[in-house]
Order: structure tokens, then sequence, then C-alpha cells
């Protein structure tokens, strides 16, 4: 009797990436130098980077291949009070109008400035259930980043870029390295995905993940909320890394289920059963590795004028002289004069003028109801807003903004002295009226504390929602785990 | 986009770590719909007090009036992905841009505007940027096509590049027209993309 014949061994796979699955599923075509063409399944357009890119499409006889697969909002430059009014600013105007021809004219949908729907295009895409698993996400904005946290390769382009995907629903791109971030263990009380990646970009610095896609993975990214991975895949961008990934899990599938554009019936058991294959596998290789315990976090915020200039609430204005290198000690000096800061002053004694809550990074309604919390907490110790600080609250949608008044977290902000407004990017990069004057310090939920970033000679501490509460209460920083 | 070849200029100096791109070109420039003009508002709060005086910025400094190349420091370009960065470069004249690092998105940013962005070394930049604090004495020559930049004393540095990017900056190419012939296969990628995920196309 013949003997079987052995069966073929199959080729050895290689343990893949997350970053590596949703690579390989969207290459359209390879390229000898390694670069690909790779498929964009959702791109998102606001009214800044976008005129542009229209405006080439248009010189060149394009059209927009793919506008099932857009979706346009303006938030950079509309107002966070009395809507109504419309646009004061007459170069805000001319760009959002310009943005709402552009749609009509290439048949892109879009969520006008009265949509409930409207609100920051990073609020909007998970709301809606556009940001999907596994899917390939762009717009013309570096905080393309958030939607990582749904385990999709997300990231910022430029306009040219822009013009790009809409022409041909592709992009030419090198593939990015590996590089993982582990948090292990719990966060304390009072610690939030704010403090965390605030503390990750001060621990590897905004040059840290440059030319890398950041996995964020450990108990304490498992244990956040959609929310809060969002916080942190925001972020990502701040530690130089164009995007950032946590692996989908019961969490995400959780908060997706039912969304307006989500799969549904057959269709989502389907999606299910792809996107649970997603996570890295167990021996993937990463090129970076980093390990961070959190035991020991305390509330962190900013006090200089780039996102790595990190220290915890319970710490001082670092001295230049301690600068671990000539090119450091040299910016340290130049953002103490910026910022008006003396070396060894304890950061509880540093006084604000404003806070700013919202933004794509903290406009979300578990931010909301973190501040709501701290504002509850101090009106019923006969506290409010202090009377010489300014706190706006900016929810990152309509949909945010129904859903804190239907929760009625509204009356308790305004009862407690902040200023509750309408939404979008507003005092985030300050395009506009939202902005500080000259000097004027703030406490800020927001992404980037550069120089004139909230206004020219504004000074900007980035922190958590519950700090810029329990700062716009105290008047000066405080520590938002005595105000619980 | 215009082909860059070789390059022959005046080099200034910024010897600023994390030049960022709200430095380079400020929010209230990025309210236009073009791309041209926007040399007014480059660097705008570092050549300007707010009270619009002058402040003794490189760039406006006689020397270096028709730079065409910066010197920069490290992580050069961090921040948003605001092509109006490149732009306001370019509109001053900046063709190039030489620095130990770039953010990732600034630096795609400059090769599709025709603008060449070279890393080198520390070493090196540190001798570069001696080279630039000369002033207008103090020309370099950027050799695209050979990979070298040769300064005002002779010495030459080899830079490395991508040679795709290469490719499209020494030609001039149009990205969109280059990626439309591949228009078959993205045909086809969508057809089976159709097939196996068919939310994805579902109507936004």
């Amino acid at each position: 009797m013949a003997r079987k014949p052995a069966p073929v061994p199959a080729e050895p796979v290689k343990p893949r990436t997350l970053f590596d699955k949703i690579w390989d599923a969207h290459v359209v075509e390879r390229r000898d130098d390694g670069s690909c063409l790779i498929y964009i399944d959702r791109h998102l357009v606001h009214e800044v980077t976008s005129p542009q890119a229209f405006e080439g499409l248009r010189a060149n006889g394009r059209r927009v291949r793919r506008p099932d697969l857009t979706i346009a909002v303006a938030d950079h430059n509309v107002p966070t009070s009395n809507r109504a009014a419309g646009i004061d600013d007459e170069e805000s105007r001319i760009q959002v109008e310009t943005l709402e021809a552009n749609v009509r004219e290439f048949g892109v949908p879009y969520f006008a400035m009265d949509d409930v729907r409207q609100g920051i295009v990073h609020i909007i895409g998970p709301e809606q259930g556009l940001t999907l698993p596994g899917t390939t996400i762009v717009c013309g904005d570096s905080h393309t980043s958030t939607h990582g946290a749904f385990g999709a390769l997300a990231f910022g382009i430029g306009t040219s870029e822009v013009e790009h995907v809409l022409a041909t629903q592709t992009l030419i791109q090198q593939p990015a390295k590996n590089m993982r971030v582990t948090i292990d263990g719990d966060l304390p009380p009072g610690v939030t995905a704010k403090d965390l990646i605030l503390a990750i970009i001060g621990n590897i610095g905004t040059a840290g993940g440059t030319g890398h896609v950041i996995e964020y993975a450990g108990r304490a990214i498992r244990n956040l909320s959609m929310e809060g991975r969002m916080t942190v895949c925001n972020m990502s961008i701040e530690a130089g890394a164009r995007a950032g990934l946590i692996a989908p899990d019961e969490t995400t599938f959780r908060y997706l289920e039912g969304r307006p554009h989500a799969p549904k019936g057959g269709a989502w058991q389907v999606a299910l059963g792809l996107w649970r294959r997603l996570p890295s596998d167990k021996d993937a290789v990463y090129d970076r590795e980093i390990v961070i315990p959190v035991a020991d976090i305390p509330p962190q915020l900013t006090w200089g004028t780039s996102p790595q200039d990190v220290v915890p609430i319970t710490g001082v204005v670092p001295n230049p002289d301690d600068a671990p290198d000539e090119d450091r000690r040299s910016a340290w000096k130049r953002s103490l004069d910026y910022m008006g800061l003396q070396p060894g002053t304890r950061m509880t004694d540093v006084r604000i003028d404003k806070a700013f809550i919202g933004s794509c990074t903290n406009g979300r309604i578990e931010d909301l109801r973190e501040v709501a919390a701290i504002a509850r907490a101090a009106v019923a110790r006969g506290r409010k807003v202090a009377d010489h600080v300014h706190a706006m609250i900016v929810p990152g949608s309509g949909l945010v903004k129904e859903e804190a008044e239907r929760e009625g977290l509204d009356k308790v902000f305004i009862e407690a002295g902040f200023d509750w407004r309408e939404p979008g990017c507003s005092m985030c990069l300050a395009m506009n009226a939202d902005k500080l004057k000259p000097g004027e310090r703030c406490a800020s939920t927001s992404n980037r504390n550069f120089e004139g970033r909230q206004g020219r000679g504004g000074r900007t501490h980035l922190v958590s929602p519950g700090m810029a509460a329990a700062a716009a209460i105290a008047g000066t920083f405080a520590d938002v785990r005595d105000f619980r | 986009m215009d082909k860059f070849t070789t390059l022959t200029g005046v080099a200034a100096p910024l010897p600023i770590v994390n030049v960022d791109t709200d430095m380079i070109i400020p929010k209230n420039f990025l309210k236009t719909i073009k791309r041209t003009g926007l040399k007014e508002g480059l660097f705008y709060e570092m050549r300007y007090a707010a009270d619009g005086k002058k402040l003794d910025f490189v760039l406006d400094r006689p020397a270096y009036q028709n730079a065409k190349i910066i010197v920069g420091g490290p992580n050069f370009g961090c921040g948003s992905s605001r092509e109006h960065a490149p732009w306001a470069l370019l509109d001053f004249g900046i063709r190039c841009v030489i620095a130990e690092s770039f953010a990732d998105i600034f630096y795609n940013n400059c090769f599709k505007n025709g603008i060449l962005p070279i890393k080198l070394p520390k070493e090196e930049i540190a001798k570069l940027m001696d080279d630039a604090e000369r002033g207008a004495n103090a020309v370099i020559t950027v050799d695209l096509v050979n990979q070298e930049i040769k300064g005002p004393d002779g010495g030459t540095i080899k830079f490395d590049i991508d040679p795709f990017r290469k490719q499209c900056l020494v030609e001039g190419l149009d990205d969109i027209g280059q990626t439309l012939q591949a228009a078959p296969a993205i045909d086809s990628f969508e057809a089976s993309q159709k097939n196996a995920q068919p939310w994805l196309s579902m109507k936004i």
C-alpha cells in the first residue's frame, strides 16, 4: 500500500501587528521602492485644508471619485455663540461658504452648521459609526489619529494629499514602523486618559514616535472607555506619530453597535467576525517597545510651549540648568520666557485667567461628565468658578451638546459659573472669535501649547477636563483629587 | 510643480528645536482659499511684535532677504498638517530646508510642493549652521541629482533621499496623474472590497 504523501508544509505565516493587517488589506499596488498605493475607506473634509484641493480638481477637470466615502463639516471657523447670527469674520465666513459651494458642486455629503450632527470632524466620525475597525481614514488634519482608538488606521494629510484622495480614493505611502507603548497597572482615581497621554509624551518626547504608528496596549488602555481611548490616540501626533492604534475589543463593539453607519443585522455579525481577527498576533515583532508603569502617575499638566514639557500637579516649574542637553536648555529658557514663569514655582501657585474645556481631545460626553462632577462638588461646598477666571465649555458636537443637556449638565455648568457654548474647534486653535489675549494664561483641555496657538501671546497649559475645572474654580492650578 | 535639480542660494540659520507649523504660519493666515500670497504670514509672530513693529527676524535681515534655504533645528515642522506651512516657505522663496529631523506630515508636504527637505546628522547641521551664520557671503549649492550639498568653502556633504520622492522632484511629477493610471487596479480593489465588506460603501 502506497504511503500517503506527507502534507506540504504551509509557508510559515509571519506574525503581524494590527497595523500590518490593516495595511496589507488596503494595498492596491506595491511599488519597487517599497511604497504602496493604499485604498482609503473614509475621507473626512473640513473647511480649512480643503479649498485648494477642490480648486485643484476643478483646474484639472477631475471629479470626486467616491463622494459616498467622503463627509464634510465646518468646524475650525464656526462661532460658538449666537449661531443664528452667522459668521461675523469675513474670511472665516468665506472659507465656510467655499466649503458649502464645493460640496454642492462635487456631491459630497455635508453636515451644515445648523445640523445637530455638526461638530468637530474627529468627534462626528465615531459618533455616526463612520469610524470602523480595520478601516483606513484620512483627513486634512493631524488629529485624525483620534480614530485609531477603534483599531482604524487613521492619519492626517496635507492639502495636496486631500486632493489626491478626492480624485483617486487612494494615497501613495511608505509603510510606517511599528511601535508599541504598553501601560500596565490601573489608573489611580482622578487620573484620566489625558494624564496618561501627557505622561507618555513627557516620557518619549514630541519626536519619540516619528516614522512610527504607535499601538497602545496593556491593562490601563484596555480599561479605558472609547472616549478615553480617543483622547490617547488623538495626541499620538504630539508624540510625533502620525497614527495611534488600539486593538478593537468588546468595548469598541459596544460603542459602535446601533450607530447610524455601523453595519446592521447579518452584516454586523460578519463584521464582528472580521474585527475579532484584527488584534496583533501574539508573536508580532515591533520596531520599538516601551513599557510605562502607571501606578504612581499623579494628574499631569504642561508648563512650557511643547507638549513634552510635562510636570505632575505636585511638581514645580523646572530649571533650565537641569535640562538634559544644550538644545533642551535653550528651548526651556525660551519657553519660560514666553510662559512668564520662574523656575521652582509650585504649579499649584500658578494663577490662570481662562479655562477652555473642549476640542477633539476632550470634547466628548465623558469629558463633560467629569467636569460636571467637579462643578457639582464645588457648588455643594458653596464654590464657583473664580471671579477672575472665564471658563468656557465647548461641546465637541451638536449631539454631545444635546446629550449633555438631556443629562442636565448644562444647568450644573451654568450654576457653577461656566460659559456653556455651541460646538466647534473653538479656542483649541483660535481660528474663530474664541482666543486668548496676550499674556493670558489658560488651563486648556486641548492638545497643543505652542507659542501663540490659542491667541498671540497666550499661555496654554494642557490638562485633563477635571484639572481644567479644578483650576477654574481654584483660580490657580489645583490637584483635581482634592476636588472630588 | 516646479522641477528641483540644483539650487544655489543663501541659507538662513534657524537654530530652534521643534519649529512648529503654528510658528511657520499662524492660524490667522489659514483662512485663505488660495495657495499663494502666504509669505506675508511666514513666521509672522517671530517677525512682527503685537504692535506691528519688525522684530529683526533672520529672514528680514538684508543678508537673508533672498534666502532660498533654511538650516533648522531638530523636529522641524512638528504640529498640524497645514500645507500652508510649505506654501508660505515657497512663497517667500525657500526651496530647501535642512535639519537633523522633521515631523512626518510636514516632511511629506514639502515634496508635494517642490521643496526639498534634507535630513543630516547633527555634526553636519552644525557645520552648515556655521556657514549660514555668515550671511549673504555664504552661498550653498544643493544638488539633488547627485545628492550632495556644496558649502561656501568647497566642502561637500552627501545626503540620502527616497528614490521615488527624488524622481518626483527632479521631474516635477504630478502624483494624481500617475495614480490615475492605476485606475484598473483601484477598480478591482473596490469590487473585491464591496464583496467582502459591503457595509463600507454604504451611502453616508
